[in-house]
């Protein structure tokens, strides 16, 4: 890929944390659903602050909470106590400052991958222009230039999922959560997603939380991993990863990727036996957990 | 821009056209075998050729042109008001449940209730003009496209409105752009069903009364005139409206209907 004149190629390093605001902030979140009449505790108490351009995994066993987390700091759950602040300011409903790619691509099939990017622009109301230049940076920003006409059928798995990414893109959101978003993918294609990804945050500058179930990408990718314990969720650990960036499979230092990755399977396997069974070995794209760096 | 629908290869469409045809020479041919071998008398069953004669006859010195005129206002008054209809209250039914709750059972049962019944009743509260004959059409035709709709709205992938409730839809972007084009082929599918039935409820609303149309045709035809002849030549025109109509509803179909993955 080229670089674009005016944009630092180089990835930033880790966020300094100078007391600015932070890019989220939980204060005493918690959420429930009714489950045959009776309330279910989902999220218990979570307080948590992220600072700007940084990138955070979380990680728990299975059901635990993370996806629903990502819903609520994206709007589109509310909190039922609590509150959610994105840089500084609450977040009621679902929020453009906040842009969630699903776990699945959820593009509508009718229209084209350039359609479907441009679905978030239609809807805040913007002209065409607009739409057409905005659009155009993000196919290409997501490496889909030549793809723009074609249906979500004519596209494979991870061209999907990159349209998806870039219609999260499109109001320029501060904040971009990701639900697992490559574990449809098979590993060797998830490990070049996680580079892309790791490139896309370097010029987007946003902030980044992930859910993933895969230690080794949570410490490939992430500033910091929290580790969330079986619901209802709560804060286990708050593992920094010590990795300096740019970061490439391979190039990464062995000694911290593999303390850092040991520290979180503790965490986890302190939080349930359960819990580490999930991230030991449900992870098919990762099937040995002692490998922890592809 | 040129539609991709026409088949690019002449074979491809000569396949598409010459077994229909050769079913429909073989049709006619067995027709007139058995008005031959019977040697039914013209006033029980005329033959095609004589049928066809009929027919342009008819067409040429103006007897059937304002039936069907009158016949296809019925159609196209009726079924946009009841396919309109059907598809408002389908919506609502698949979105709001105490609409569900209150509504459904009335719908079965007028649906239960056969148009035929209906159609004296509603000739005696409205008589027997446009306004009654479409009356009847648009009833006959908001059913299956409220079902239709109905069925096809709620089949929405949920997924798909929560993504984009995650953008901050308003509810008329949600059916402009979600809704709608998601349900447009079970719609179309209802809508496919609700034009044949709607010729079916004009010849019925035109029975019950009326000065012109092709239902009151068929009745002069076999009462007064005594022309079976020309009441042949008017059901062949009944049966070619069918299908031209239900031929639109399938162009629309390929043009809009995008099935969903």
């Amino acid at each position: 890929m080229s670089a674009e004149p005016g944009r630092a190629l180089s990835e930033p390093g880790p966020p300094a944390r100078d007391g600015s605001v932070p890019a989220i902030r939980l204060d005493g979140v918690r959420f429930g659903f009714k489950i045959d009449g009776r309330q279910t505790e989902v999220i218990g108490g979570l307080h948590l602050e992220i600072a700007p351009r940084s990138i955070v995994a979380l990680v728990g066993p299975n059901g635990c909470g993370k996806s629903t987390l990502l819903r609520v700091i994206a709007g589109l759950l509310p909190a039922r106590t609590g509150t959610v602040e994105v840089e500084g300011r609450p977040v009621a409903g679902p929020d453009s400052r906040v842009g969630l790619v699903f776990q699945e691509p959820r593009l509508l099939p009718w229209r084209s991958a350039f359609a479907n990017i441009a679905f978030p622009l239609e809807v805040a109301g913007r002209d065409r222009d607009a739409r057409e230049r905005r659009v155009t940076d993000l196919l290409g920003l997501v490496g889909l230039r030549d793809w723009s006409r074609a249906r979500p059928a004519e596209l494979s798995g991870g061209m999907r999922q990159r349209v998806a990414i870039a219609r999260a893109l499109a109001l320029e959101p501060a904040v971009l959560l990701l639900d697992e978003p490559f574990s449809a993918l098979d590993s060797l294609t998830r490990e070049r997603f996680n580079v892309e990804l790791l490139r896309l945050w370097a010029r987007i500058g946003a902030t980044i939380v992930l859910v993933t179930h895969s230690i080794a990408e949570a410490v490939f990718l992430a500033d910091r991993v929290l580790v969330l314990s079986p619901r209802p969720a709560q804060l286990v650990a708050d593992v920094a990863v010590d990795l300096a960036r740019p970061r490439l499979p391979g190039d990464l230092d062995a000694a911290t990727v593999t303390r850092t990755a040991a520290e979180i399977r503790a965490h986890l396997q302190g939080a349930t036996d359960d819990a580490f069974a999930v991230a030991a070995g449900d992870v098919p794209a990762h099937p040995q957990p002692d490998q922890a760096i592809p | 821009m040129n539609s991709p629908h026409w088949g690019p290869i002449p074979s491809v469409r000569r396949d598409r056209v010459v077994p229909p045809l050769l079913a429909l020479v073989a049709f006619l041919a067995g027709w007139q075998l058995l008005v031959f071998v019977g040697n039914y008398p013209t006033f029980i069953l005329p033959g095609p050729v004589v049928v066809g004669r009929r027919f342009v006859v008819a067409w040429t010195d103006g007897t059937l042109a304002p039936h069907v005129i009158a016949t296809l206002a019925e159609i196209g008054l009726g079924f946009f008001a009841g396919a309109l209809a059907g598809m408002l209250t389908g919506y609502v039914l698949a979105r709001s449940r105490l609409a569900n709750r209150v509504l459904s059972p009335y719908l079965v049962a007028a649906q239960a209730v056969p148009i035929l019944a209906l159609a004296p009743l509603i000739a005696l509260w409205f008589g027997s003009g446009l306004f009654a004959h479409s009356m009847i059409v648009a009833l006959i035709v908001f059913f299956p496209v409220a079902v239709s709709t109905m069925v096809a709205v709620r089949g929405v992938d949920r997924r798909l409105l929560e993504m984009a409730r995650s953008y901050r839809v308003t509810r008329g972007q949600r059916l402009r752009m979600v809704e709608l084009p998601a349900a447009l082929p079970g719609i179309l599918g209802g809508l496919r069903i609700g034009v044949t039935l709607a010729v079916v409820g004009a010849i019925v609303a035109e029975w019950t009364g009326g000065e012109t149309g092709l239902g009151v045709l068929i009745n002069l035809a076999r009462g007064s005139l005594f022309d079976i002849p020309l009441m042949f030549a008017a059901l062949l025109t009944i049966a070619l409206i069918g299908v031209a109509l239900y031929g639109v509803v399938l162009l629309v179909e390929r043009r809009y209907a995008i099935p969903a993955s």
